[in-house]
């Protein structure tokens, strides 16, 4: 794997990237397509320049946790394809992988995107459980954007199932035209920083050369629901601000490719 | 009863039949089952006189003897340097045949190449199992700094080079960059960042379409214009 480490770093300083873009241009085409999946009650396939990412929701009655016996849950899970990089190997998933699903998960948890308490049918007994798949195809950087807006997505496509009144059984061919209850519409935005510049929207090059990045999600509001800071160097106060301001900015943009979409 | 059955530069498939009859031989990447040539790779037909052979379009690279490589330091040893040279095999550099000055005993080795660097070399033997031994002593054979490295389907090498070097001597002086192209398929760049950038994607071009005819010049065109994509 080249990664042009130095060149990275010394082209950051003179405010320019390695592939001509702009610090903070999105690569082209932003393609987002939903239903892609008939299994799925939900799903969706983003693709950001050349990385790929498909995310399929499903819907399944379950009993309520004994916490929250009032309300239906969320799990999200991702999958790192061993055909969408050289990087990844099949097998349990690895820190990348639990990181991609844990940042995607608090982006909508914590926004309280999700109505729980309509997703309740019989307190104690019965809720709808939202489980979120999200697969790479090709990892050609910026997977946590990717897989953010390919979850969100999938989200506002989904349809419940038919379920039987009387046996209490889902007909998972059948759909219903309700959707899930969303209250919010979160979209996480990571900033990179390399050498003392900010930049959106990596390549794989540039997150082999990264100081430090955060993941900031924020609902249409501009609300922040939560932060993932990563990368080995710090970050300054002021740098956190910025970043900040460029990820709610940015989520408007990437909003707006969504609404193109779903409604 | 001896006949052809693909047409020069068809593109064919492994197990595709080349042609029938003991006239022809069986050249690069084909093989003869009865009386039959059939094709090892995908690649473009190739016939010369009575013999057929195939140009892969694709595969990993082989290292041969001779080759000027573009490899990556990822071990030092007692006496030498191992390399990542892009094919499954990891090669060995002495100390010797590092450098034409004399390298004294406790000399610190990553001083001259520590891990991670890249650096031009040459193949200087193979053996049969797969060993390579790599030299840096001759002219043009350096550490690699600055500019930037790609990475290419080492089969579209020839193609980046161009007959007599003309494609890659065109790329250079339009764009004014230093290239090293490197027979496993690494590319180096060095110039002007913008320049860096216009050379870079000249060499991604051409592997992809490099089995359209009168390349070269649609390449001037692009490197002169910039707009004929």
């Amino acid at each position: 794997m080249i990664s042009n480490k130095e060149t990275i770093a010394q082209l950051a300083k003179e405010g320019k990237r390695i592939d001509g873009r702009g610090l903070m241009d999105y690569r082209q085409p932003i393609q987002l397509e939903t239903n892609i999946s008939w299994t799925a009650e939900g799903s969706a396939k983003v693709q950001i320049g050349e990385t790929v990412v498909m995310a399929g929701v499903k819907l399944a009655i379950e009993k309520p946790y004994n916490d929250t016996s009032d309300q239906g849950g969320i799990m999200i899970n991702a999958e790192l394809l061993p055909l969408s990089s050289p990087e990844y190997e099949s097998g349990p998933p690895g820190i990348k992988a639990i990181e991609l699903a844990r940042v995607t998960d608090r982006g909508i948890r914590e926004a309280k995107a999700i109505d729980m308490k309509k997703l309740c049918i019989t307190p104690g007994e019965k809720a709808w459980f939202v489980i979120i798949d999200i697969v790479t195809i090709n990892d050609a950087g910026n997977l946590f954007d990717a897989a953010s807006l390919a979850a969100l997505t999938a989200l506002k496509a989904a349809k419940f199932p038919e379920v039987d009144p009387e046996t209490g059984a889902i007909n998972y061919k059948k759909k219903t035209d309700q959707g899930l209850p969303l209250l919010k519409e979160p979209l996480a935005v990571t900033i990179y920083k390399i050498n003392g510049q900010l930049i959106v929207d990596p390549t794989t090059q540039e997150e082999h050369s990264y100081d430090a990045r955060l993941t900031v999600a924020s609902d249409e509001k501009g609300t922040i629901s939560a932060l993932q800071k990563g990368g080995e160097l710090p970050l300054t106060i002021e740098e956190v601000g910025k970043m900040v301001d460029i990820a709610l900015e940015k989520a408007k943009f990437l909003r707006a490719e969504v609404d193109k979409v779903v409604k | 009863m001896s006949n052809i059955l693909k047409k020069e530069r068809e593109v064919v498939i492994p197990g595709e039949c080349l042609a029938e009859g003991m006239d022809y031989l069986p050249g690069d990447n084909t093989y003869r089952e009865g009386e039959k040539i059939f094709s090892k790779v995908l690649g473009l037909v190739g016939v010369a006189g009575r013999v057929m052979k195939i140009t892969p379009l694709s595969g990993p690279y082989l290292p041969r003897t001779g080759d000027k490589i573009i490899a990556k330091v990822f071990d030092i040893t007692m006496s030498g340097w191992r390399f990542q040279t892009n094919t499954a095999y990891s090669a060995m550099m002495n100390v010797k045949d590092a450098s034409s000055r004399f390298i004294k005993r406790d000399e610190d080795l990553s001083q001259i190449l520590s891990i991670g660097d890249y650096a031009v070399v040459k193949i200087t033997k193979v053996t049969s199992q797969n060993l390579i031994d790599l030299t840096m002593k001759e002219p043009g054979m350096h550490k690699i700094s600055g500019g930037r490295l790609v990475k290419i389907n080492s089969q579209k090498v020839p193609r980046i080079i161009g007959k007599q070097g003309s494609m890659i001597s065109l790329i250079k002086e339009k764009t004014g960059c230093n290239i090293t192209v490197g027979q496993n398929g690494i590319v180096w760049i060095k110039g002007e960042a913008d320049k860096e950038l216009l050379a870079e994607k000249a060499v991604k071009m051409i592997q992809e379409r490099s089995h359209e005819a009168g390349l070269t010049d649609k390449m001037e065109k692009f490197l002169s214009g910039g707009a004929s994509q």
